[in-house]
C-alpha cells in the first residue's frame, strides 16, 4: 500500500521565529504537557498518585485527560514493559503528534529492572523508543516523578525546533513498523553434557 | 432585525477564531508523518479490516426496543412539566397521545414479532 509521505518539517513560523518568540512558545510547550496516561505495571499506581490532589502534577501542567495518543505531547511508561508489548508501545508513540516526550517512570521501563534477566522483559523502554529523562527507582515515590517532569521541563526550555534537527532526528526510521520489534520466541539453548552458562 | 445581526456577528467571530487557530497551527506546528502515525488507531495494535463493518442483524431489536422506550420518556418528562399549564396543557395532551399512538404501533409490531418474550 503506496503511503505518501511528506518529508518532516516545522511551521515556516517557527523556522523564521526570533529568540524571544521561540521562548515563548517552548514556554507554551512546558507547562502544557498533555500526558497519555496508561500503566504497565505497578509503577502505575504511583503514576496515578501523582496526579492525583496531594501531589497534583497538574500544577506544573501536566494534565492527565488525554483521550489517546493523538492528543498527548507527554508519554510516561510506567511499568515492565514486555517484549509482546513493546511494539504497542511504540505505536503509541509513533501516533503522537510532534513534539513528543517520553518520561521513563521506575526501574523496570529504565532497565529491565528486577527482570533484568528475564526471556520476555525489553531490557529498558529506550531499546523501543527514544527516552528524554529517566525516572529511578522501584516503585519510584510520586516526588521523583515531580522532579523528572521539572527536568523535562527545563529540556524543553532549552530545545530549539527547526525542520533541520526534526528531518535528522526522523532520518533513521521514518518508514519503520512497529512490527519490526516482534522477535520469536527464545530458545532453550543447546546443552552438551553440563554446559552452564548462567550465573 | 438587530437581534440577527448579534447572531451574525457572534457566527463571524467563531468563524475567524476557528481560522485563526487553523493558521497558526499550520506556520507552527511541527509534523513528522510515519506510515505508522497516519494508520488507524487501535489501541496501539494493527488495524483489522476496513472502516466499513457489518453489525449482526439480529442487534436492530435493541435499537428498536430502545427507540420506543428511551426516547419515548426523554419526551414524556418536559411533557409532564406543562401538561397542567392552562395555555399548552389540552393540546400537548392531544399531542403526546398521538405520539403515544405511534410509539405503540411500535411496540404492537415488536410484540407480534415475538420480541418481547422472556424466553
Amino acid at each position: 500500500m503506496a503511503v505518501d509521505l511528506p518529508m518532516p518539517r516545522v511551521g515556516p513560523a517557527t523556522d523564521l521565529a526570533p529568540r524571544p518568540i521561540r521562548v515563548v512558545l517552548n514556554w507554551g510547550r512546558r507547562y502544557s504537557l498533555w500526558v497519555f496516561n496508561f500503566g504497565l505495571a505497578c509503577c502505575a499506581i504511583e503514576f496515578i498518585a501523582a496526579s492525583m490532589a496531594r501531589h497534583d502534577f497538574i500544577r506544573l501542567g501536566v494534565i492527565p485527560f488525554a483521550p489517546g495518543p493523538r492528543q498527548a505531547d507527554l508519554m510516561v511508561v510506567s511499568g515492565t514493559v514486555t517484549d509482546k508489548m513493546a511494539p504497542a508501545v511504540r505505536r503509541l508513540y509513533d501516533q503522537m503528534p510532534e513534539p513528543k516526550y517520553v518520561i521513563s517512570f521506575g526501574a523496570c521501563s529504565n532497565s529491565g529492572g528486577p527482570y533484568w534477566d528475564s526471556y520476555c522483559v525489553t531490557k529498558g523502554v529506550d531499546t523501543v523508543v527514544p527516552v528524554d529523562v529517566y525516572v529511578p527507582g522501584c516503585p519510584p515515590r510520586p516526588e521523583a516523578l515531580l522532579q523528572g517532569i521539572l527536568r523535562l521541563q527545563e529540556k524543553i526550555a532549552a530545545e530549539s525546533l527547526s525542520t533541520k534537527g526534526i528531518r535528522a532526528k526522523y532520518a533513521g526510521h521514518r518508514r519503520a513498523s512497529a512490527g519490526e520489534l516482534a522477535r520469536g520466541l527464545v530458545r532453550r539453548p543447546a546443552t552438551d553434557g553440563e554446559a552452564s552458562t548462567h550465573g | 432585525m438587530e437581534s440577527y445581526v448579534v447572531v451574525a456577528a457572534v457566527v463571524l467571530v467563531g468563524l475567524l477564531l476557528f481560522a485563526a487557530a487553523m493558521a497558526a497551527r499550520a506556520l507552527i506546528a511541527p509534523k513528522a508523518p510515519t506510515r505508522a502515525k497516519l494508520t488507524t488507531y487501535e489501541s496501539g495494535v494493527d488495524p483489522v479490516g476496513q472502516g466499513w463493518a457489518q453489525t449482526q442483524i439480529r442487534y436492530f431489536v435493541y435499537a428498536f426496543l430502545y427507540v420506543i422506550f428511551a426516547v419515548d420518556a426523554v419526551y414524556l418528562f418536559p411533557w409532564a412539566l406543562v401538561v397542567r399549564q392552562a395555555d399548552l396543557g389540552l393540546a400537548s395532551l392531544v399531542e403526546i397521545g398521538v405520539f403515544i399512538g405511534i410509539i405503540v404501533i411500535g411496540l404492537a409490531h415488536a410484540a407480534r414479532r415475538g420480541l418481547l418474550r422472556w424466553f
